[in-house]
């Protein structure tokens, strides 16, 4: 028996491709890849053999057309004469929007279950744990269908708050008169102000300066705030005491922001009843509502279990020694244990956010225009332009999908432990 | 060695798979069933019973054309589409023929490869609302909710129609008729629109039809017709001469309860020739010679199916309408068989 190191050099045999272990695993690559590339062509070929057969063109220049229908929601100006592009671009956003807040909304739920999870409170553990239980363990499609359910059957249809004039009332009122639930949408007050600053016209949409403006202030209270703090740090470092800051703080973030507002004018719309529906303010439809509540409420009760693993991950002699410390049980959470538990619960965290942004293509259940209702829905069924309509939608999923796990790798990378 | 010859064989037999398509009529004899594309459930046009037997005014047309085809008209697998996947079924021989109340547009017929066979039933696009909401026209919708079934030509035209009328209103997508019943039912809209057919039928399913009304106005024209695969010329012709045959029946008083007695020979030449007693009209489409007495007999003429199915004595209570024969001054018309 020899080892394949000092095999006798008798010059290169075909056989030696499959025996000789030196070979062997390179022959079968090369094999697997022929296969996987033959299989690859192969579904190309077919599709263009039978694209030809039925007499139909591959180019995106349906993409140009005017899109001729009408979208419910949308976050940028569009009208029916708009293009099938921008159509799609509009959907996109709805996608990115839902799941922005969905992302947002569960890692708060995830994180405030998975603590309470592991609460010695024996009612608060209990009830958290039929809450993570129940929603992961139900399909999202129902959960999303229940919220829409809920939110169409309980609340009353918008003429339910107009006067009867029989009787002089109507069978619903609205909250503070700026707030009514209907079962389409729920009416909120709009913003405006008074005096503009001008709006710059970029392609995608109108940006009004008044927003960059506030922006620009929010941004600048907060950096002089972290100067501010990092100020407090560093004279608490060098004296043992800490300056009072919070007032500073209020004070730096509110002023500005509130003298801003003053001078553009701010005002809000409250919502009025106008013939059929609510106008004058922002209406939220419920399908996004329900979309939201039933992706976040589900994608909630996965991060609950990482972070509960996460925490669980993390020794018990940290606790203790936070607790020797002096250190309460909030405190000891909050800035021994969850930082370090960071590390853990992050990389399966991402692929809870692209399961949400994926499951977010659930809209069309509720009537919600995401990237998958007008793209892969309307524009596609208008133009007959199947496959280069499912193409590009998967190609734009796997696009946002690679931008997310590229952030929250960064981030990932920042939470690690650091190794000197 | 033996490893090799067998995926030589595999990749052989997918690649033959991939280019072998017979003609839908030697599909459809090969299988012994005729896959039918029917709306997911429209009363009067195309719905189950409790036991899962399909009825209604388009599957009576699949069931004329098995009868036709394969001389039985129970050999029909319904397959129910959405107004999103129909087309795609249908091209992608998912299906061999769409009857699903699908209308003929000049795109769908040339740019979606698709070919329209006749229409079966003129329709226009309507809208539903409540009567206690005290809408009397549609000209009165501004700013409503309206329900509409995504991915189907009332989508295009309501948006034209309000456009020109100067007024705006809120689209509340469905994916289904049965979707569009719930929402318009629980209120989510204020208006249901689809073809005043359609609505004529969602509307006789209700609990309270008579607190409903379809307002006057229909703001298009839907002909509604049987739909075949571009490129499949002889199927298109066996589907299109059902149709006719079904119409031209009714024309010449070819009823379901007279068609034995008829088929054995009459004066008339027309008839005769319908019913393959003279002449060869069957075998010059690749059928049976009787294949139009054997579709006749699957569910009456058309008359007969539109009065058992949609008609004035049905819940639904269509009236003929545009749907006449052109004797009757409508426009059901069959060219003459010869």
């Amino acid at each position: 028996m020899t080892s394949a190191s000092d095999a006798p050099d008798r010059g290169f045999r075909l056989s030696q491709l499959i025996y000789d272990t030196r070979y062997r695993s390179l022959t079968i690559q090369v094999i697997t890849l022929i296969v996987v590339m033959g299989a690859a062509g192969w579904l190309v070929d077919n599709t263009i053999q039978n694209l030809r057969v039925l007499g139909k063109d591959f180019n995106f220049g349906f993409l140009d057309n005017r899109a001729g229908y009408d979208i419910a929601q949308y976050l940028i100006p569009y009208t029916n004469d708009d293009t099938h592009a921008r159509a799609m671009l509009v959907g996109l956003l709805n996608t990115i929007w839902v799941s922005l807040l969905g992302c947002a909304t569960a890692t708060v739920i995830g994180i405030f279950v998975g603590v309470l999870r592991l609460s010695k409170n024996w009612l608060v553990a209990r009830l958290m744990t039929v809450y993570v239980e129940t929603f992961r363990n139900v399909p999202v499609l129902l959960w999303i269908l229940v919220a829409m359910a809920v939110l169409t059957e309980i609340t009353p249809a918008p003429n339910a708050y107009k006067v009867n004039p029989a009787t002089g009332e109507a069978s619903a009122s609205m909250i503070l008169d700026s707030i009514a639930f209907t079962n389409r949408y729920t009416a909120i007050p709009s913003v405006s102000f008074e005096r503009s600053l001008g709006v710059i016209d970029t392609a995608l949409a109108p940006v009004s300066l008044n927003v960059l403006a506030i922006v620009l202030v929010l941004a600048g209270a907060i950096w002089v705030n972290r100067r501010l703090l990092a100020h407090a740090s560093a004279v608490q470092d060098a004296t043992g005491a800490r300056p009072v800051t919070w007032w500073k703080s209020l004070l730096i973030l509110l002023g500005p922001l509130a003298l801003l507002l003053a001078a553009l004018g701010f005002q809000l719309h409250g919502p009025t009843l106008k013939g059929f529906n609510f106008t004058g303010g922002t209406n939220v439809s419920n399908a996004f509502v329900a979309l939201w509540a039933g992706l976040s409420l589900y994608t909630g009760a996965f991060i609950a279990e990482i972070v509960r693993a996460g925490i669980l991950a993390i020794s018990k002699g940290q606790t203790e020694a936070a607790f020797a410390l002096g250190l309460r049980p909030g405190k000891t959470m909050r800035l021994v244990i969850l930082p370090q538990a960071l590390r853990v619960i992050v990389p399966p965290l991402i692929s809870q956010f692209l399961n949400l942004t994926k499951n977010s293509s659930l809209a069309i259940a509720v009537g919600y225009m995401d990237l998958r209702g007008t793209l892969g829905g309307i524009t596609l069924n208008q133009t007959g332009r199947e496959l280069e309509a499912i193409l590009l939608m998967m190609l734009i999923y796997l696009a946002i999908s690679l931008v997310i796990s590229g952030v929250m790798n960064l981030y990932n990378h920042k939470v690690r432990l650091k190794e000197r | 060695m033996k490893k090799s010859v067998f995926f030589g064989t595999l990749v052989a037999a997918g690649l033959t798979a991939g280019f072998a398509s017979a003609t839908t009529l030697e599909d459809v004899k090969a299988r012994g069933v005729l896959n039918c594309g029917v709306n997911t459930g429209l009363v009067g046009f195309a719905a189950p019973d409790a036991n899962g037997n399909w009825s209604g005014f388009d599957v009576a047309l699949c069931k004329a054309v098995a009868a036709a085809v394969l001389g039985d008209p129970s050999k029909v697998k319904y397959v129910p589409t959405t107004g999103q996947t129909r087309f795609t079924a249908l091209t992608s021989g998912e299906v061999d023929m769409l009857a699903r109340n699908s209308t003929w547009t000049f795109s769908r017929d040339t740019d979606l490869k698709m070919d329209f066979a006749g229409v079966n039933y003129y329709d226009g696009q309507g809208f539903m609302v409540r009567k206690d909401s005290g809408i009397t026209s549609a000209k009165e919708l501004d700013g409503a909710s309206v329900c509409i079934q995504t991915g189907t030509t009332t989508e295009m035209n309501l948006a034209d129609y309000f456009k020109s009328n100067n007024m705006t209103y809120q689209p509340i997508a469905v994916d289904s008729n049965a979707e569009g019943e719930q929402q318009y039912l629980a209120g989510a809209c204020d208006a249901y629109t689809t073809d005043a057919s359609g609505l004529a039928a969602t509307r006789a399913a209700y609990a309270d039809p008579e607190n409903h009304i379809i307002l006057p106005e229909i703001i298009s024209k839907e002909p509604l017709g049987p739909a075949v695969r571009h490129g499949d010329s002889q199927w298109g012709d066996i589907v299109r001469w059902t149709l006719f045959a079904l119409i031209a029946a009714e024309e010449y008083g070819v009823t379901s309860a007279n068609i034995d007695e008829l088929a054995k020979g009459t004066e008339n030449p027309e008839i005769n020739r319908l019913l393959g007693v003279e002449g060869d009209l069957g075998p010059m489409t690749g059928l049976e010679k009787d294949w139009a007495v054997k579709a006749i007999k699957a569910g009456g003429n058309y008359g007969e199916i539109f009065a058992a199915t949609i008609g004035e004595s049905t819940p639904i209570g269509l009236a003929r309408g545009l749907n006449a024969q052109w004797t009757q001054g409508g426009l059901m018309y069959a060219p003459p068989f010869r």
